[in-house]
């Protein structure tokens, strides 16, 4: 990620009216918040009989995420620290009650309330000072803490976050984990710099059979429906020569043939696996074009 | 704000051992309809605390739900339209929130309940 907001200043001032219009204008942001939130509601794993829960929607902003929810049939309470975002969030007329609060003051609900919780990119500005009596350490457990007694039990929360390296996952984790919550992390294409996304599932409750953390997506080789147009065509014939280097040269396998079919259905499936969108294996792929062409 | 969220909320300041249900004062109340799911009532009902939603809905003007209810209540479709009423389409547009114990006020404004703790509430 080239820039984060979270080291440029706190979500309340960062978030201000130019950058909340900004943020819910554009389509791609729009397009990626609903994805990530459609993703989440499934991770929540609610069951199946078309009743409406009551979900939290943490870090809602705009109510992009809450629209999802709404289309879901749920009903949603969102809160969110930055007053421009739901100053939007009303303009656009969201179906959910929205609420001014910082998270990491714990959530002010009454004890198993709430049918589970999703947050979209938020719980990794926890993990920030932005005041002198912030302590990332107490907001996180004061945040996981009031979430596990509002949260019914067996219920679940699914929130994908950025954490900025592996302290912060740890941090984040840690936390979760001493407030009682069974679960973990889910990647979605663990091998692509652009789509690997991050879930934290916890669950209410002492870990059992029920408990255990859902299957990430594309972990397989399963194709990512985002489109990137394949600029990797141009690499492989670029060469770098080094001339000052007094090793012997490393032999390729390339005989007259060519690399083969064997090798071209290998580098295709490592570019699945890093979620490009690649040509499907046919009778064509890897053969040779006749000498007239 | 809707009287659902009202019903779940509770105040978390520190030191308060019981921040519900938080009184309101209301100065502005509007009405929006929406689609009325026996479904999701049923299941919200036990969740409910029907005292401080009856005392609400009172204090918003509408003085129609009864005292008490109970689960067989939610096989009458006149009670459900009620229920219904009270606690979604009945909404705090600006006021305040008062907590029981310390008194202290969340305002409200355009529906948009300021939970935000001072630094030595936390």
């Amino acid at each position: 990620m080239a820039s984060r907001p979270e080291n440029l200043a706190p979500p309340e001032i960062f978030y201000n009216d130019a950058e909340a219009r900004k943020y819910t204008s554009s389509s791609r942001i729009i397009n990626i918040q609903s994805k990530l939130s459609e993703r989440a509601l499934e991770l929540l794993a609610l069951p199946d009989d078309d009743v409406p829960r009551l979900l939290l929607d943490i870090g809602c902003g705009s109510g992009l995420s809450g629209e999802t929810l709404t289309e879901n049939g749920h009903q949603w309470i969102g809160l969110d620290i930055s007053p421009s975002m739901l100053d939007i969030a009303v303009e656009r007329e969201v179906e959910g009650d929205l609420m001014l609060h910082d998270m990491g003051q714990g959530l002010p609900f009454r004890p198993g309330t709430i049918d589970g919780a999703i947050s979209i990119s938020a719980v990794q500005w926890l993990c920030n000072a932005d005041k002198s009596s912030h302590e990332p350490r107490k907001r996180l457990k004061a945040f996981f803490g009031s979430l596990y007694r509002c949260l019914a039990r067996g219920a679940k929360a699914a929130f994908q976050m950025y954490p900025e390296n592996m302290h912060q996952r740890e941090l984040i984790l840690k936390a979760a984990m001493q407030a009682g919550f069974a679960g973990g992390v889910v990647v979605d294409y663990p091998h692509s710099t652009k789509s690997r996304k991050e879930f934290l599932v916890l669950t209410c409750g002492p870990p059992s059979v029920n408990t255990a953390v859902p299957k990430a997506k594309g972990e397989e080789g399963e194709s990512c429906s985002e489109d990137e147009s394949g600029d990797d065509d141009d690499e492989e014939h670029q060469t770098v020569s080094i001339s000052d280097r007094h090793r012997p040269k490393k032999r390729q396998k390339t005989g007259k043939k060519g690399k083969g079919r064997q090798w071209i259905l290998k580098k295709k499936e490592q570019m699945r696996g890093k979620g490009h969108n690649v040509p499907p294996d046919t009778r064509y792929t890897g053969r040779k074009r006749k000498a007239k062409f | 704000m809707r009287l659902l969220t009202h019903n779940m909320l509770s105040s978390n300041i520190k030191g308060v051992v019981n921040g519900f249900p938080l009184r309101i004062e209301a100065e502005k109340v509007i009405h929006k309809e929406v689609d009325l799911n026996p479904d999701f009532l049923r299941n919200i009902f036990s969740k409910i605390e029907w005292r401080a939603l009856s005392d609400a809905a009172r204090s918003l003007g509408y003085a129609e739900l009864p005292e008490e209810a109970e689960e067989s209540m939610l096989d009458s479709d006149e009670f459900l339209g009620k229920f219904h009423h009270a606690l979604l389409e009945i909404h705090l547009e600006e006021g305040a929130l008062v907590c029981p114990e310390t008194g202290r006020k969340f305002s409200v404004s355009k529906g948009i309940p300021n939970m935000l703790l001072h630094e030595d509430e936390v």
